[in-house]
């Protein structure tokens, strides 16, 4: 959107409307503003600490799938990779002895080598990554259970905390972060440099070109040159590799992991990065988008908490958020096609 | 685009936020104060009950009744909230912290996670009451007491039973995943069942698909003759499943709703272990209440057991009417 400005009023708020993540700033303000007037304790230190903790994980995943989408695909194994790169992390802590520094270097380069797969599959056989990502999400599904009762005897492996260089490791991703006598999780941290490391590269690099490129249309960015297969493969990777981040944090901070975790977030993701502009279809978005989104959910979630409100109506709220951001986004991108030049 | 296209925009988050507004208001407690019938009182009680259940879940919408009752009849202020997962129950409890409530029930599905928080809470002098399971790690977050059934204990129970019905081959149905306490069930039951004993993983989330693998599960094996449901779904799913596959099996289950006080009647199933689960949303309200107003303690740093009860054709018709009603 680097338009000169004309410097009347109009063009102004054209390219403010024209940007993908204004509906998702609008939503979030809403729900902030209602939220901190009509409760008692959503603006006190102790529940920002609790909401934005809630925001956290999810920002740092959805800030990668808005990526992926901008590049035009998706990944519904993203939930389920959390828990698998959680699990591998603590079988190889708990039950083989392993140091956690050394661990973890190994769930890495197995949430790599699925988004490496992930990409791979997508691109060469010119499946949608709806179906290929589905595939590897049930199969992911199974491989959490099956592995985790093979090796552990149930269904959960805990224990973490007494493994070798837990302290350390959970330091960097599991500690908290002390603001005004309140404990701040540093996956906070975590997820503003997601953020803001996904929106330079989006916005300032030859790289997020080349995403926006094969989003658009993968066939006119490879006619120009654009390297189609190694971009969609990157952005996969870096789907996985946020899951690992995720799972990670997860690991350390709950000492432990369940094989079913993560089911049914991968949507979660997908409807945080809609919520901030991403469309379904590719080419367009932005990662502070999605990171509002998360923002707003997380505020959602925990605001009716604090509300009193019967926690069974979050669904509906949410169904009602996602249809509205969708319809705002809708509206103000017909608006920007009509100004730009 | 005519100049109306932004006020239109706008119209999105302006219904989000209606939509916000429309949700309902959580429960008032009404209060009589008659100070004749009631202890003295310390002022206003705000309790947060926070499960691993999902939502809609039978068995959870039980203890939440329970929980409701007591705070109903006791001038308590409830809230019920729920999270499968782990992460975020444990947000939940954080959450009630930050709100500063009088009491927190929290059930310990996976104990490792909610450490952290249920700790916290204590530090914060929030009085914390744990249900339903983790009933061995409970006192060492710093809880009041534990209410609860012991899931190792009445498996065996429930094995042995089915084990005395004459049965030779045993099918435990496993229908969550990343459940520990229905790991210890099964692992009970065979224990107390003495023959062989297999486990079948199914989704509850499906009820098709737990028909369907435990109809092929007794397809395969037609020996099987004792099928172990650890919930109430799952066991009208395996009544079902033991008709349709011509079985001869016998069904048991874990846990009561009216479909299976239907079936026990019936015939179909043989008996249901019950964990009262009514108590556990019930007692901890009481047992908050009492802690509140007269510092008192229940339980003398044991489990305060709910279960297990069984019931079968001799005692089912008085419990069916309970279960009807959505307290048993």
């Amino acid at each position: 959107m680097k338009r000169a400005a004309t410097g009347t009023r109009t063009a102004a708020l054209d390219r403010l409307v024209a940007r993908p993540e204004v509906g998702a700033l609008l939503g979030a303000l809403l729900v902030f503003a209602f939220f901190s007037v009509t409760t008692e304790r959503f603006l006190s230190t102790a529940g920002v600490a609790t909401w934005l903790d809630d925001a956290s994980t999810l920002g740092i995943m959805a800030v990668a799938v808005a990526l992926l989408m901008v590049g035009g695909e998706f990944d519904l194994s993203a939930g389920v990779l959390t828990a698998s790169t959680a699990l591998v992390t603590a079988v190889l802590a708990t039950e083989l002895g392993w140091n956690t520094w050394a661990a973890l270097p190994v769930s890495l380069v197995f949430a790599l080598a699925v988004g490496v797969l992930n990409g791979w599959l997508v691109v060469r056989t010119g499946l949608p990554s709806f179906i290929v990502t589905l595939g590897t999400f049930l199969a992911l599904q199974g491989l959490n259970l099956g592995v985790t009762r093979l090796v552990t005897g149930t269904v959960q492996v805990s224990g973490m905390r007494s493994a070798d260089g837990y302290a350390s490791a959970g330091y960097l991703f599991a500690s908290t972060v002390d603001v005004g006598g309140t404990a701040f999780p540093v996956s906070i941290l975590w997820w503003l440099l997601a953020t803001a490391v996904a929106s330079v590269v989006l916005l300032r690099t030859g790289f997020g070109n080349r995403v926006f490129a094969v989003g658009g249309s993968a066939a006119a960015a490879r006619a120009v040159g654009v390297p189609v297969l190694r971009t969609k493969v990157a952005l996969f990777t870096t789907t996985a590799f946020a899951a690992w981040l995720v799972g990670t944090t997860n690991v350390l901070r709950f000492a432990g992991v369940q094989a079913n975790q993560g089911i049914g977030l991968e949507f979660q993701y997908i409807v945080a990065a809609v919520i901030g502009g991403c469309l379904l279809t590719g080419g367009f978005g932005s990662a502070v988008g999605a990171a509002l989104g998360a923002l707003i959910f997380g505020m959602a979630r925990q605001g009716i908490v604090y509300a009193n409100w019967d926690s069974d109506w979050f669904q509906l709220f949410l169904g009602a958020m996602l249809l509205a951001a969708v319809l705002v986004n809708n509206a103000l991108r017909r608006r920007a096609e009509r100004v730009r030049p | 685009m005519t100049s109306t296209r932004p006020a239109l925009a706008l119209a999105g988050p302006v219904l989000a936020g209606l939509a916000l507004l429309a949700a309902c208001s959580g429960p008032t407690a009404s209060r009589d104060d008659d100070p004749a019938t009631q202890a003295p009182t310390a002022g206003e009680l705000r309790v947060a009950v926070i499960s691993h259940g999902t939502a809609g879940d039978a068995f959870w919408n039980v203890v939440k009744n329970g929980a409701t009752a007591a705070g109903e009849q006791l001038g308590v202020a409830v809230d019920y909230h729920s999270d499968g997962d782990p992460a975020r129950q444990a947000t939940l409890v954080d959450n009630a912290v930050s709100q500063r409530v009088g009491g927190i029930v929290v059930s310990l599905a996976n104990p490792d996670a909610l450490k952290t928080s249920v700790q916290n809470a204590v530090r914060a002098g929030i009085p914390v009451i744990t249900i339903n399971s983790g009933s061995g790690r409970s006192a060492e977050f710093g809880a009041l007491a534990h209410v609860g059934q012991e899931e190792d204990v009445a498996g065996e129970q429930a094995g042995r039973r089915l084990r005395e019905a004459g049965r030779g081959k045993l099918l435990c149905v496993i229908h969550e995943a990343g459940n520990i306490g229905l790991d210890q069930r099964c692992d009970g039951a065979r224990t107390g069942f003495g023959g062989t004993a297999t486990t079948l993983q199914v989704d509850i989330n499906n009820p098709t698909d737990v028909e369907a693998r435990i109809k092929g599960a007794l397809q395969t094996d037609t020996s099987v003759d004792a099928v172990l449901a650890l919930n109430p779904q799952v066991a009208v799913s395996a009544v079902n499943a033991v008709k349709g596959a011509s079985s001869r099996a016998a069904v048991a289950t874990f846990d009561l709703n009216g479909d299976v006080t239907d079936a026990i009647k019936a015939g179909d199933v043989l008996f249901a272990v019950d964990q009262q689960q009514y108590e556990q949303g019930y007692l901890p309200i009481v047992m908050l209440k009492l802690h509140h107003d007269n510092a008192n303690t229940v339980g003398g740093g044991r489990p305060v057991l709910t279960g297990p009860g069984f019931v079968d054709r001799s005692n089912v018709d008085r419990v069916a009417e309970y279960a009807e009603r959505g307290t048993r």
